[in-house]
């Protein structure tokens, strides 16, 4: 695979449509890891459904991509066999469940910016990328809304849920600057009105999540020093360990069907 | 966590100009996630367009030992269903 750069338009939109794609993947595969382990049924339920509208999404940003590659390359093709730096995931996505209220602050983060990002990308130039947001702003305007109201139950709930709230939310602060990182490979595309200028996503994201952190009665968003890296393959120890058992099977089985 | 949790009788209208009807129940601190809760549990494979959740300790139910005094009297008032009309032929949508 050529190296993408802003000269080759086509390498740079595989690069952005991977970006797409495998956030919701490899946050849709982390949401599976609850199946059967959730504090009740119905939260079970609530994280599956997440779950698998995220890995919907996966399989048609990922197809695109393949498609744009010209390889040969399908979805599952991309998702089950790239190694963990070919993947462009933000570092977010890839954290650890840890307990609920990390996977609920983890999820409300994610979910209120990707939101925006959709909303915006529903009118991309791009017009594939543009049905496909179009289609996941409905599931993702859910996910933002469901996790805000656990946020404000666990932030203003009994003295343990706010502080697993507190606790969750001080994990994931240092993973939020990425979301809103462009760079000179996405440059070209949001000239383009392909892509969506991801900073200009930062003022509104800021904004919600200070009106639901003051309902949750807790402190201010923190901004400590940003860890960055996702967007071009430099990834946490956690992605090999998620990669592992979510590409186990088609790699020793390929071209396995049931 | 769940038995700290009220539980909730689940409705759901199927498509508009129907009733809703009782599908099941789920457990949840408050209405608001009830509603969420009975989305995430009960629409997965497109089952309605409308939700009602009801806390399962505010429905009035009869008294199963007199179901006997309640109910059974109706067995033998056969004329009580309208089928001893002869519907004309002209009459539709009957």
């Amino acid at each position: 695979m050529a190296a993408p750069s802003p000269s080759r338009p086509d390498a740079a939109l595989f690069d952005y449509l991977l970006r797409l794609g495998d956030d919701s993947l490899i946050l849709g595969q982390r949401l599976t890891e609850w199946c059967g382990h959730a504090p009740t049924l119905e939260v079970d339920l609530s994280l599956a459904n997440i779950g698998l509208d995220l890995i919907g999404q996966a399989t048609l940003f990922l197809g695109v991509a393949g498609e744009v590659e010209g390889r040969g390359r399908d979805a599952d093709a991309l998702a089950f066999h790239r190694d963990a730096h070919a993947f462009r995931n933000c570092l977010l996505v890839e954290q650890p469940n840890g307990d609920f209220a990390r996977t609920i602050a983890r999820q409300w983060l994610f979910s209120t910016w990707q939101l925006a990002l959709l909303e915006g990308l529903s009118t991309s130039a791009e017009r594939r990328i543009a049905e496909i947001a179009e289609k996941a702003v409905k599931e993702v305007r859910y996910h933002a809304d469901l996790a805000a109201d656990w946020v404000v139950r666990l932030g203003d709930g009994t003295e343990e849920s706010r502080r697993r709230m507190i606790d969750g939310l001080d994990w994931h602060w240092r993973f939020v600057d990425e979301l809103f990182d462009g760079d000179p490979i996405e440059q070209p595309l949001v000239e383009a009105g392909i892509a969506v200028d991801r900073a200009a996503l930062r003022p509104g994201f800021d904004a919600t999540v200070g009106a639901v952190l003051e309902a949750a009665t807790l402190p201010a968003a923190a901004r400590p020093r940003p860890i960055k890296g996702g967007r071009v393959g430099h990834h946490s120890e956690h992605l090999g360990h998620l990669l592992a058992p979510m590409q186990y099977l088609p790699r020793a089985y390929p071209g396995a069907v049931w | 966590m769940s038995h700290d949790w009220p539980l909730w009788e689940v409705f759901i209208r199927t498509k508009g100009g129907l009733s809703h009807k009782h599908v099941g129940s789920v457990h949840a601190p408050d209405g608001e996630l009830a509603v969420r809760h009975a989305r995430d549990v009960y629409t997965r494979r497109l089952e309605g367009v409308s939700l009602w959740v009801v806390r399962s300790s505010d429905i009035v139910a009869s008294d199963p030992a007199q179901a006997g005094p309640l109910f059974a009297p109706a067995e033998t008032k056969i004329y009580r269903h309208p089928t001893f009309y002869d519907i004309p032929d002209a009459v539709k949508h009957i």
